[in-house]
């Protein structure tokens, strides 16, 4: 246990003397803050409606202006944090889990499952993410549990290939070879002595695929396809800004940069990550 | 005009590392004469490798040439413009690089690179292809014609060795540089190729430096030789003169080392017991007495010079200074 | 190389196979009366009727997949509802549109990408090369639609240097109108692009051949633009292949952005009015597309290595 809590303090260590992990470090870490404390930080109601307000340029009491039902910009920026985290957290969490377990099934298992579970994986990926997107929604109608769905189904596979060549490298490794030799089990094996191997670098994989998620559940909520109004994600912003940009530039840009901030964040932190934690996963991408 | 083709001057190179500066080559001193052949031998790490590329130029970016100088045809290399000293490689000096299998641009064809390396030539393509044809020819290949129109991996370890040759004797050279030409190759192949190029020599008439860490290639192929120790000279002279009569501690452990002593091939050195000093960190007196058995008090604390001992035979050791050793 | 194109294009068909099979199936899987979600509660019982027997959906499921089959053959993608046109139809005629956003965007951003990761591999660790290292990592992470939407409001509603919607009429019009969205959808790959060659570009200069080019007095410019920059794009050529999907992608919010028409636009409208099989039909294609050039990648990249040529 304080073997891997030092271990956790090393590799935050060493991203926060690389500069651009340490902007990545401070980026990340506000848009968590926001996001936890967002009920007492945002100055404003962020689905209270003011008609009388609508559509103000910045102000000091409207930081970044008002939409055109009088709500505050800027509560509903940091709100919709809370909504890009919620989104997803639990779908690239729920994502590598999977895709772990398929590709250690895969890299371990028979050949013609390991076949099986490749085509699978490759049929996934055969569709571009917002067709497949796209597809469901008009399947199943438009909700938060729909844009975490999809958002898991289309990185499972990048997962699963990840742990499964990791699995394959090691399940010839020596100490692997050796474990066998004096009769450990296959739960033991992949276990005790791969999943610490793998883990980490699938780690590694999912900070750097936050900002995709981000992006693509921003740009679903911005089609009207993903979270409802009012919840205030960021696409829903954008989504307004854009009906509005002849009116105000303020919903666009306000809707715009904490995107572009926070996929830049997940972005640097996700690589200082990776050259810290496994710098061989550099030439991998 | 003088016999001397290559004259190394007490040439000093560093590289600039982290951990100060590396002395990769300490005062070195030979000559190679014209039409002559002339072996370097060592271990890896003694600064065989950091030798032909300071010669050629083609060294990392860190180098630094601290002092001496490299004459080729009585001109100073060092301070020439990158533009002259590109216009001698490949036309007055060629190489033939150690790993044959990495020598050749794998996407281009062996016609192609062979066309490319013409580029100071006048001549009509046609005319360069068959020049790259015969040269194909001069070193063994059957075929040559239709095999200029291969890529590199259609071709075998030994075949892309002799087409390495064939491609650095296409300009005929004065100075032929072979990096250990022989050593990724297998024995047989091995024998092919030296007397392939002992052929073309006296053909070409080039003077051939030759790197080796096999005494046995050195002793057949080469006129003189060099044996070089963590970055310096530390005995050179006739090839039979050494072998039968060594006057370095290193040299002797060399040749009782190669087993057989010189007829027959040794892949590795066997090793000499203790480690190459740390060359960022030179130990005072000579380099070699951490692993010399005959150490005498003054090796503690003097560097031996490179002294002549007779007529083209010169090793640094105070063994062989009577005034210190008696 | 031939067998290994066979075997090639023979993965690509087992995955679009498998893929619409999916789709198929998943369709069926939802809860409910299908025809009752593609019509809405209001439609007729004649047109639930008529639909039903067009789809088969009184028919077992694995008839209905060979049914579906079969038309898919003919090059049938079914009957849109509202209009009665056909959805092949349909989709290839919105289909032009999206491809010459998708190749205007391939084109500029790889080109660019490829002078920018070539310099930087050229010139490293100098000012130039840290900038282009900075800068691509920020435009990698912008998302391509809030790229669109900025630009809209930068440089058609404000400065007015483009048009902000529509494809306009005639070539150079056509061109005008392309610009802001190629400009959106690229802006990503130029980073990515231009990290891509120059790491790669600095591991194919330090290979041994690299130093025998050199070695022979080979100019500089020419080992770097023909010795080094040949097998430093190999990788760039897979990497459009698989890119052709996020493209597709990005061209969804480029259509709705500019008000363009094409398939993304097709697709959102058919999701809007529950317009069923157009959404199918286009996502079929789009898929197919997509599979069709990550194979053509695979294929370009082995014709232009010769290793891979003769190994496989």
């Amino acid at each position: 246990m304080s073997k891997s809590r030092s271990e956790l303090s090393l590799i935050l260590t060493g991203v926060a003397r690389d500069p651009l992990g340490l902007m990545g470090l401070i980026i990340v870490g506000t848009i968590i803050f926001c996001a936890l404390f967002a009920a007492w930080i945002t100055p404003h109601d962020p689905i209270g409606m003011n008609i009388k307000d609508r559509l103000q340029g910045p102000s000091l009491t409207y930081l970044l202006g008002t939409d055109q039902l009088g709500r505050d910009t800027f509560s509903r920026v940091i709100m919709g944090g809370q909504v890009a985290l919620k989104v997803a957290l639990p779908a690239v969490f729920g994502a590598m889990i999977i895709g772990l377990t398929l590709g250690m099934i895969a890299g371990y298992g028979p050949k013609w499952l390991d076949n099986l579970l490749m085509l699978f994986f490759d049929t996934i990926r055969s569709f571009p993410t917002v067709m497949f997107a796209l597809a469901v929604v008009a399947l199943v109608g438009p909700s938060l549990q729909t844009v975490v769905f999809v958002v898991m189904a289309t990185s499972i596979p990048t997962y699963g290939r990840v742990a499964r060549t990791q699995t394959l490298t090691l399940r010839n490794s020596e100490f692997i070879l050796a474990e066998r030799s004096m009769g450990a089990g296959m739960a033991r094996i992949l276990g005790v002595h791969m999943l610490p191997n793998i883990i980490g670098v699938l780690a590694v994989l999912a900070a750097m695929d936050i900002p995709t998620v981000i992006a693509l559940e921003a740009g679903l909520s911005f089609l009207g396809l993903g979270v409802k109004p009012p919840t205030p994600s960021w696409g829903a912003l954008l989504k307004d800004g854009y009906a509005l940009i002849r009116q105000t530039p303020w919903l666009v840009v306000g809707g715009g940069l904490p995107i572009i901030l926070a996929t830049l964040g997940f972005t640097f932190l996700g690589e200082s990550l990776r050259d810290v934690v496994d710098p061989k996963l550099r030439k991998q991408r | 005009m003088s016999d001397t083709l290559l004259q190394i001057d007490n040439l000093g190179v560093d590289y600039e590392t982290a951990r100060g500066d590396l002395k990769a080559l300490r005062d070195i001193t030979f000559d190679v004469n014209r039409g002559e052949i002339v072996g370097i031998v060592g271990e890896s790490g003694c600064g065989k490798s950091t030798l032909i590329s300071s010669i050629l130029r083609l060294t990392a970016p860190n180098t630094r040439f601290r002092q001496g100088e490299i004459r080729f045809k009585g001109q100073d290399l060092l301070p020439l413009s990158e533009r002259r000293m590109r216009a001698l490689r490949g036309e007055d000096i060629s190489i033939v690089f150690q790993d044959p299998m990495q020598t050749h641009n794998p996407v281009l064809t062996i016609g192609q690179q062979m066309l490319d390396i013409q580029h100071r030539s006048k001549a009509s393509k046609a005319e360069k292809r068959a020049r790259a044809a015969k040269m194909l020819g001069a070193v063994g290949i059957p075929d040559p014609e239709a095999r200029l129109d291969q890529f590199p991996h259609e071709f075998s370890g030994g075949m892309r060795q002799r087409i390495a040759i064939a491609m650095a004797l296409m300009s005929e050279p004065d100075l032929l540089i072979a990096d250990e030409p022989t050593t990724a190759l297998d024995a047989t192949l091995e024998v092919q190729i030296i007397e392939r190029l002992q052929e073309l020599q006296q053909q070409f008439d080039c003077a051939i430096l030759f790197i080796s860490h096999h005494l046995g290639v050195i002793a057949e192929l080469c006129d003189r030789v060099v044996v070089m120790y963590a970055g310096a000279v530390i005995e050179s002279g006739d090839v039979r003169e050494i072998f039968h009569n060594p006057k370095h501690p290193y040299t002797r452990r060399l040749i009782d080392c190669d087993p057989g002593h010189i007829k027959t091939r040794a892949r590795v050195l066997p090793t000499i017991p203790g480690e190459v000093p740390d060359l960022a960190n030179l130990p005072e007196g000579c380099i070699f007495r951490d692993r010399c058995d005959q150490a005498l008090p003054c090796c503690a604390h003097q560097v031996p010079p490179l002294t002549q001992l007779q007529e083209g035979h010169r090793a640094a050791c105070w063994l062989n200074h009577e005034e210190v050793s008696a | 190389m031939l067998q290994y194109a066979l075997r090639r294009f023979a993965l690509a068909v087992l995955i679009v196979l498998v893929a619409v099979t999916a789709m198929f199936l998943m369709i069926r899987a939802v809860p409910g009366d299908p025809v009752q979600i593609m019509l809405g509660p209001r439609a007729t019982p004649e047109l639930q009727a008529r639909l039903t027997a067009e789809l088969a959906l009184d028919q077992p499921i694995w008839r209905q997949l060979v049914i579906f089959y079969g038309n898919l053959l003919q090059g049938d993608l079914g009957t849109d509802v509202f209009s009665g046109r056909s959805v092949t139809n349909i989709v290839f005629q919105q289909l032009p549109h999206t491809l010459s956003l998708i190749f205007a965007s391939i084109l500029w951003s790889a080109a660019l990408g490829i002078g920018l990761g070539a310099y930087a591999a050229a010139h490293p660790n100098t000012l130039i090369d840290r900038m282009t290292a900075a800068i691509s990592v920020a435009f990698v992470a912008a998302p391509a639609f809030v790229v669109a939407l900025l630009s809209l409001l930068i440089f058609a509603v404000n400065l007015k240097w483009f048009p902000a919607i529509g494809v306009g009429e005639g070539i150079w019009d056509k061109l005008d109108h392309l610009v802001l969205p190629a400009f959106a959808i690229g802006l990503s790959w130029v980073g990515y692009v231009a990290r891509l060659v120059r790491a790669s570009m600095l591991e194919v200069m330090g290979e041994n051949h690299i130093r025998t080019a050199r070695a022979f007095g080979i100019s500089e410019g020419r080992i770097v633009l023909s010795y080094a920059l040949r097998i430093a794009i190999l990788p760039v050529v897979t990497v459009i292949g698989v890119g052709m999907g996020f493209l597709l992608s990005s061209a969804v919010f480029a259509e709705i952005v500019f008000a363009r028409p094409g398939l993304g636009k097709l697709v959102i409208d058919s999701i809007t009015t529950r317009n069923y099989p157009i959404v199918m039909g286009s996502v079929l294609v789009s898929t197919t597309l997509f599979v069709v050039s990550t194979a053509l990648a695979d294929l370009i990249n082995a014709w232009l290595d010769p290793r891979a040529r003769s190994e496989n």
